[in-house]
């Protein structure tokens, strides 16, 4: 690499988000706030999460966290559901919970001007939602419409088929979105009691990015989350080991009526603290994401012509979320696309990619970040990111120099530890096989 | 509306190029757009999709960059690029670091006349493209959308959807692809827009240089069939597999630049929720619309959503609804008749429409704040009407008033001005 490495292209480094220009404030009851004024943009965005999420539930109760999030926007103490949403949506703002396995993140954007009044809204949502009863039984009408949608979507059969194989009996396995069995069987007591012992400020972070001065953005957040005090809460249980299968195990899920057959191909990847991260992160973008997405890419849609869509994926979260091949295929090619897949997956972890593969998507690596970071949802999605990873505020600053030492080596050896060709999971959904 | 919307130059080169430059110094990257001005609309049986298919084979090489190089060249440079084929229009985009935006200039040139369009590859990319036919086929809402936009064209080319039927995609010729590709891919039905850090002066040398040497061609001339007034309400039906029972209620609507365009675009609003004009920019929750209050807060429905496209020719205003598994489609379109017996019996107020006006104004700053998303409106708005629709946007909606909206909901949201789309579960 060396006689390439002066090609790489070579960021200002004092443009990039960075402790200069990023303000950290930890507030008295623990809330972390992180702000960057961005006086291009006439908008502002809020992102953020806290620490409750579906970890905490069971088989039983799958879905807990996730109707919980959505039912915190369904009225307050001392707001109703319309006056919630009249308030955000009168002002073309958009304000959103989701309730994910680790945590429970939320999202907003108002023009700049109007961030007081996002930040008063959400601050009572978090602290102070009613969950009432008629509004929760509109909700779970709803979800057990998208669960019975989702029974009929090909993508989602595959991935939820994929997840029972790899994760089985790990949190990992479980749906967040629930099943129809548990999110029948919820209750707003169950909903107000998750609420109750695991929202609270501590853990919670919050991320704010655009046309407001941070002076103003912090007096805003304190004077509307910085009183919110809780006894204490319970923590998050901590994620069990996960077992790796033992040998490849292939599954199909056979929908009545259907066109095209989707593929997902893979094993559990490591976890974004995991120290080979990065070098997993750039094999997989050599493997399915460069160019026209990798040697996946060019190897199923490109050469074979088999699919439309055909690339690999990294989940790189809090643990070991999958990594995986995704590919949508004619039913009578699910056989060849696999092969074909498995193949490459066999060359990428036996053999280093080449000094050219590395270098360019290294380059890209680089290159591609000032546009990442473009947007007020680019920049406050990498400073929460850089704090939920303990990465340092300077992340993007270290970055060119942290890509540019990668090599051949640790990215064939990250392959090797996550990618075992004889411990594949392989799920299929699609329509009965005519011709497979 | 301020001059931030504005290009800094609109200028044509001689062989009928038009190009539209925008200085933007907030972060050091560039894009470049160029629009045709050949959508699924210019298609005619036998061949429909074939413009999308051409967007696919525009990836596929020219004999100075052969497929391969160039999306390799893109990500090493930190770019992305894309294509999309629409009705109207077939847009290619690249965004780069502004001191690598030269490549973009050069590849765009290249394959505006130079694409080779290889036999081999055109049946590679057949396979591809029906996969991607298949793909939308395993939705239900595919396949209501594209019934109910066929009933509602009967003789306009916007009877079919973009991707194409598939009878077409399996016979289509490679000739077929390049005639397409040779009558439409001409300086003079195409705009260059580029945006971003970069001094105009010096842009526009380099575009004189990089696109000044393709030849003049003629224009192709567009066959457009109008569509005849429809005169009563059509009715289609469509099952298949699932639980879940799906209602599209298609309006006829004016075009992009008709004078009702935007009183009906206060009513979808007011109706249905607001939503941005930019394909590629985020939209805002709808759930103090009057449908979603009435459907969904009503229990008859789990989701309501709308939509009007900004279009050459009248096409439609768009309701689609998620039925609730205790209710039936006929009970959503008979709430959804009261609400709109009530838009066309009394205005609206001025609250909903300076909420509607306001949304308006939030969602036109989401939709231009990223360079990529000024290249997109400088040309879109092109594509069906001019420069000044999109500059002059939020000034003219905010004309609109309560009476002038009124008008347009008896004129437009009635029974006989529409299709109604039924999705049944063959389970039911």
């Amino acid at each position: 690499m060396s006689k390439k490495a002066p090609l790489l292209p070579h960021l200002d480094i004092a443009a990039l988000p960075g402790p200069d220009t990023i303000r950290r404030e930890e507030l008295p009851n623990g809330i972390v706030v992180l702000i960057r004024e961005n006086f291009s943009s006439p908008s502002v965005v809020l992102s953020g999460y806290l620490l409750a999420g579906a970890l905490a539930n069971t088989a039983d109760t799958a879905g807990l966290a996730f109707m919980t999030a959505i039912a915190m926007t369904r009225g307050t103490q001392t707001r109703s559901f319309e006056q919630i949403f009249e308030a955000i949506e009168s002002i073309g703002a958009s304000l959103s919970l989701y309730g994910g396995t680790h945590t429970t993140a939320f999202q907003g954007k108002a023009l700049a001007e109007d961030l007081g009044l996002l930040l008063e809204l959400l601050a009572d949502v978090l602290q102070h939602p009613s969950f009432p009863k008629t509004e929760f039984e509109r909700l779970r009408t709803q979800q057990l419409t998208a669960l019975a949608i989702r029974e009929q979507d090909t993508g989602a059969r595959a991935q939820m088929a994929f997840n029972t194989l790899v994760y089985r009996d790990h949190p990992y396995g479980l749906s967040t979105n629930g099943y129809v069995e548990t999110i029948s069987e919820l209750t707003t007591s169950d909903l107000r009691k998750f609420h109750r012992e695991y929202f609270s400020a501590s853990g919670l972070v919050i991320t704010i990015v655009g046309g407001v001065e941070a002076d103003k953005v912090l007096d805003l957040v304190s004077s509307t989350l910085g009183q919110w005090t809780t006894k204490k809460q319970r923590a998050m249980p901590d994620l069990p080991a996960l077992k790796p299968l033992k040998k490849s195990r292939r599954v199909e899920v056979r929908l009545e009526g259907k066109a095209q057959s989707d593929l997902v191909i893979g094993t559990a990847g490591p976890s974004r603290y995991d120290e080979d991260y990065l070098a997993a992160a750039m094999g997989n973008s050599i493997l399915g994401r460069f160019g026209m997405m990798g040697r996946i890419g060019e190897a199923v849609r490109i050469s074979a012509g088999l699919a439309y869509y055909a690339y690999s994926a990294i989940s790189g979260g809090p643990g070991p979320g999958p990594w995986q091949v995704v590919a949508g295929v004619n039913p009578k090619d699910e056989n060849r696309a696999i092969e074909i897949v498995q193949k490459e997956i066999k060359r990428f972890t036996s053999r280093r990619v080449s000094e050219e593969e590395l270098f360019e998507n290294k380059a890209s690596f680089i290159g591609r970040l000032p546009m990442q970071l473009e947007s007020n949802e680019g920049v406050a999605g990498a400073i929460s990111h850089m704090e939920r990873y303990d990465l340092g505020l300077d992340y993007y600053q270290r970055y060119q120099n942290m890509i540019a030492a990668i090599t051949r080596d640790q990215v064939l050896a990250a392959g090797k530890r996550f990618l075992d060709t004889e411990r594949l999971a392989v799920a299929i959904a699609g329509p009965d096989g005519d011709g497979v | 509306m301020s001059d931030a919307s504005k290009p800094n130059l609109v200028t044509r080169l001689r062989n009928g190029l038009e190009v539209r430059l925008k200085e933007i110094h907030t972060a050091p990257l560039a894009t470049c757009w160029v629009w045709y001005r050949v959508g699924s609309r210019n298609e005619t049986p036998g061949t429909t999709g074939v413009s999308h298919w051409v967007e696919h084979m525009q990836f596929k090489g020219t004999p100075s960059f052969p497929a391969g190089v160039l999306d390799r060249a893109i990500s090493r440079n930190g770019g992305v690029w894309n294509a999309f084929t629409w009705l109207d229009w077939t847009a290619y985009l690249e965004t780069l670091p502004a001191d690598r935006i030269k490549m973009a200039l050069e590849l765009e040139a290249d394959r505006m006349q130079n694409s080779l369009f290889d036999v081999d590859e055109v049946e590679s990319e057949r396979t591809v493209i029906i996969a991607e036919r298949q793909g939308h086929e395993n939705e239900p809402t595919f396949r209501l959308a594209e019934e109910v936009q066929a009933a509602s064209f009967r003789v306009h080319g916007y009877h079919h959807g973009v991707i194409g039927d598939m009878v077409d995609l399996q016979s289509m010729t490679r000739d077929d692809l390049f005639a397409h590709y040779r009558r439409h891919y001409v300086p003079s039905n195409a705009v260059l827009v580029v945006a971003g850090d970069f001094n105009t002066r010096r842009m526009l040398n380099q575009i004189r240089e990089i696109f000044g040497p393709l030849p003049k061609a003629p224009a192709p001339q567009h066959m457009s069939r109008p569509e005849p007034l429809q005169s009563g309400e059509r009715i289609v039906n469509v099952s298949g597999p699932g639980e879940t029972h799906y209602l599209k209620i298609a309006y006829h609507a004016p075009a992009a630049k008709d004078d009702d365009f935007l009183p009906l675009t206060v009513l979808g609003s007011v109706l249905a929720g607001a939503s941005s004009f930019n394909f590629f920019a985020g939209g805002i929750s709808n759930k103090t619309s009057r449908l979603y209050r009435a459907l969904v807060d009503g229990e008859v429905a789990a989701s309501v959503q709308g939509g009007l496209a900004a279009s050459i020719d009248p096409y439609l205003y768009n309701v689609h609804i998620t039925v609730r598994p205790d209710r039936t489609p006929e009970q959503a379109l008979a709430v959804l008749d009261q609400e709109m017996a009530r838009i066309r019996e009394a205005p609206i107020d001025e609250a909903e429409l300076s909420k509607a006006i306001k949304q308006a104004r939030a969602l036109f700053a989401y939709s231009s704040e990223s360079i990529s998303n000024q290249g997109f409106w400088l040309g879109f708005s092109e594509m069906f009407a001019d420069g000044s629709w999109y500059e002059s946007y939020l000034d003219r909606l905010a004309e609109v008033t309560p009476k002038m909206a009124w008008e347009i909901a008896q004129k437009y949201l009635v029974d006989s001005n529409r299709v109604v789309g039924f999705y049944r579960p063959n389970s039911s």
